[in-house]
């Protein structure tokens, strides 16, 4: 188990590395100018020239990236050109807003996924089946923000039920925060709901015709415990992976969503530092949110040994 | 009464093309400690004979068109899904081909072992872990106390199907179906597994259907043999007779095909053909088409099984002194 964290934790750093290289190179790619963002419309060349000098942009590419590094080693991801505060605390200050939106959809997304997964499996070529696969269906191709803005026109607008948008900290109000937070997460969670509800019904389909479901069987045990025991227990090991997956997905999916709903997570940050070609900030957070995926599928492939022992064992 | 009685039973499938008679018209019985044979080609019905009493064919797409199965003198074909768990494991246990697939992966061998117990007595955590040591000691799995703790990717084929046995056999039943257990072992385990399920029926005292496709399994073990071709019974004697005076030509084909060190047999002999597939199969008797003997009179009507001395069934109306000769 420890030799799996291990491993895990050595692979993420090449990752690490070539994440950071790919994103650094990228921004210094596209055409634009953070001096020129940052002086305006009305300044002269001269101020610009200036800027330009004291954020040590008119070094070469290979400079700036080893001073980068050099910081990153340090701890030092350097400070946002936009917000002039550090890169590190601008970005602290917004992921949590989108991975407790994150969180919830995760929630929603296993739910309706693993339920909707599981009994269409166990009901196969019924009614059930057929209806769990058709709003699986519907979930993956109706694109979220349209689902979304359905739901701000009905919930919102017609029926008063739930607010447009705008963001309430979990710490002010629980309560507040659930209620600014549904719509996002359900616009969120439904295309991976689908995904997931596929994949669980494919995969226990798949278990159910295991030998060891039939033993499982032959033995007497009541059928739930054949379900529920024998083959969840061997289905949620591919289940897990696609898990991982669904993760990252919805915290890149979450970009969308946060505009539409005008919450203040980490997709609106890194937007507006991209468009604002603010350097630091888009190296920096993406480093961050790359460092906190990297660690969630470390979770994954924890999660996967311990499910499965011949895994563990190897 | 007979521990296990089935009477005219017929197994049908629903397939695309219609429905397919996997089983038809099978009647035998076996005895409190008896061992049967079932014999025939992959195919012949063996396996959806047991799984039919089992009750563990899938319905749909899986009928019993007529029959019935009566195992202790209760019916077992109306039965309710609860009713036939309480069944599974005290009345008839089963082990299966493929002792590599048919353990859990995710569970330790105990869990396996003693949730089969839970399902069927109460008994404190202490009682179970005593009695699922004590099984694999009876398997002859050593260090069984410690091995309770692994997986079954951990043990060997040979293990692994003893620890199948050791699960069947926890909650002590009356019956004990083994369908082909050796088939996929060392020709060396399959020894070891066939003397360990003769060496626990005396001690145990269950009966034993052991289905194979092996005369030699047969010959080890068994009392008396049935012989099936095509979804129905051709052949059924104690196993001396079977050895010594088949009737049935297709049990002489069988006995044929077995390589043999002393007898004076200069060749094996392959059973020409292949079995029928179940929606083309020919009129009348169903080895027809693959018989040295077959008359006219042969594709008349199917040969009904007819008793030709004690305890000894056969279906075919060459059913005569030159086969045996």
């Amino acid at each position: 188990m420890i030799g799996v964290a291990l491993r895990r934790i050595g692979s993420a750093v090449p990752v690490l590395l070539l994440v950071s290289l790919i994103t650094f190179g990228m921004m210094r790619l596209i055409p634009g100018d953070p001096a020129a963002a940052i002086a305006g419309l009305s300044a002269t060349q001269r101020e610009i020239e200036q800027i330009r000098a004291d954020l040590g942009l008119n070094e070469p590419f290979l400079v700036q990236l080893l001073r980068w590094y050099g910081g990153l080693l340090q701890g030092d991801l350097g400070r946002s050109i936009l917000m002039g505060k550090g890169v590190v605390a601008v970005t602290f200050e917004r992921l949590p807003v989108t991975l407790g939106l994150s969180a919830y959809a995760l929630v929603l997304t296993l739910a309706i996924g693993l339920l909707a997964g599981i009994l269409a499996a166990l009901r196969q070529n019924t009614l059930i089946d057929q209806l769990a696969m058709m709003f699986a269906m519907i979930g993956i191709s109706v694109p979220s923000f349209f689902l979304g803005l359905l739901m701000i026109i009905l919930f919102s607008v017609r029926l008063g039920w739930l607010p447009t948008g705008g963001y309430i900290p979990f710490g002010e109000d629980p309560w507040g925060w659930f209620r600014s937070a549904t719509m996002p997460a359900i616009s969120l969670a439904l295309l991976q709901a689908g995904l997931l509800a596929r994949i669980t019904r494919s995969t226990m389909l798949e278990v159910m015709r295991q030998d060891y479901i039939r033993t499982a069987r032959a033995k007497g045990l009541p059928g739930r415990q054949v379900v529920f025991k024998h083959a969840l227990a061997n289905a949620m090991i591919p289940i897990t992976t696609v898990i991982g997956i669904i993760i990252s997905l919805l915290l890149s999916g979450a970009v969308v969503t946060e505009a539409l709903f005008s919450i203040p997570g980490i997709g609106g940050l890194l937007t507006q530092a991209v468009l604002n070609r603010d350097y630091p900030l888009v190296q920096g957070g993406l480093l961050l949110v790359t460092a906190f995926l990297v660690l969630v599928n470390i979770g994954i492939d924890m999660l996967y040994a311990w499910l499965d022992p011949r895994v563990r064992y190897e | 009464m007979s521990l296990l009685d089935i009477r005219g039973l017929t197994t049908a499938f629903q397939t695309e093309r219609g429905e397919i008679t996997a089983v038809e018209d099978i009647s035998f019985s076996l005895e409190e400690g008896e061992i049967l044979g079932i014999v025939g080609e992959s195919g012949s019905g063996k396996s959806v004979t047991a799984l039919t009493v089992m009750g563990l064919l899938p319905r749909p797409p899986a009928r019993i068109v007529s029959g019935s199965v009566r195992f202790a003198g209760q019916e077992l074909t109306g039965l309710s899904e609860r009713q036939m768990q309480k069944v599974r494991g005290p009345g008839i246990a089963m082990i299966f081909q493929e002792p590599m697939t048919s353990l859990n992966p995710v569970f330790r061998i105990g869990e396996q072992i003693m949730e089969t117990i839970r399902a069927h007595e109460r008994l404190s955590t202490r009682a179970l872990r005593d009695r699922a040591v004590q099984m694999l000691e009876k398997v002859g799995i050593p260090s069984p106390a410690r091995r309770l703790d692994d997986y079954p990717h951990q043990l060997s084929g040979g293990q692994r199907q003893r620890v199948m046995i050791a699960m069947a056999l926890a909650c002590n039943p009356r019956l004990l179906i083994a369908d082909e257990p050796t088939t996929a072992l060392d020709v060396t385990i399959q020894a070891q597994i066939l003397d360990l399920l003769m060496d626990l029926r005396d001690e145990f005292g269950m009966a034993i259907m052991i289905i194979t496709h092996n005369m030699g399994v047969v010959a080890e073990t068994a009392d008396r043999v049935m012989v099936m071709y095509a979804g129905r019974v051709v052949e059924e004697a104690p196993v001396g007779t079977v050895f010594d005076a088949p009737l049935h030509p297709y049990t002489r084909g069988l006995l044929d095909c077995v390589p043999s060190l002393s007898a004076a047999k200069p060749r094996l002999v392959a059973i020409p053909g292949n079995l029928p597939e179940p929606a083309r199969r020919p009129s009348g008797c169903r080895f027809r088409p693959r018989c040295g003997l077959a008359v006219p009179a042969c594709a008349a009507a199917i040969p009904p099984l007819d008793p030709h001395g004690p305890g000894h069934r056969v279906a075919c109306i060459r059913a005569t002194a030159e086969v045996a000769a």
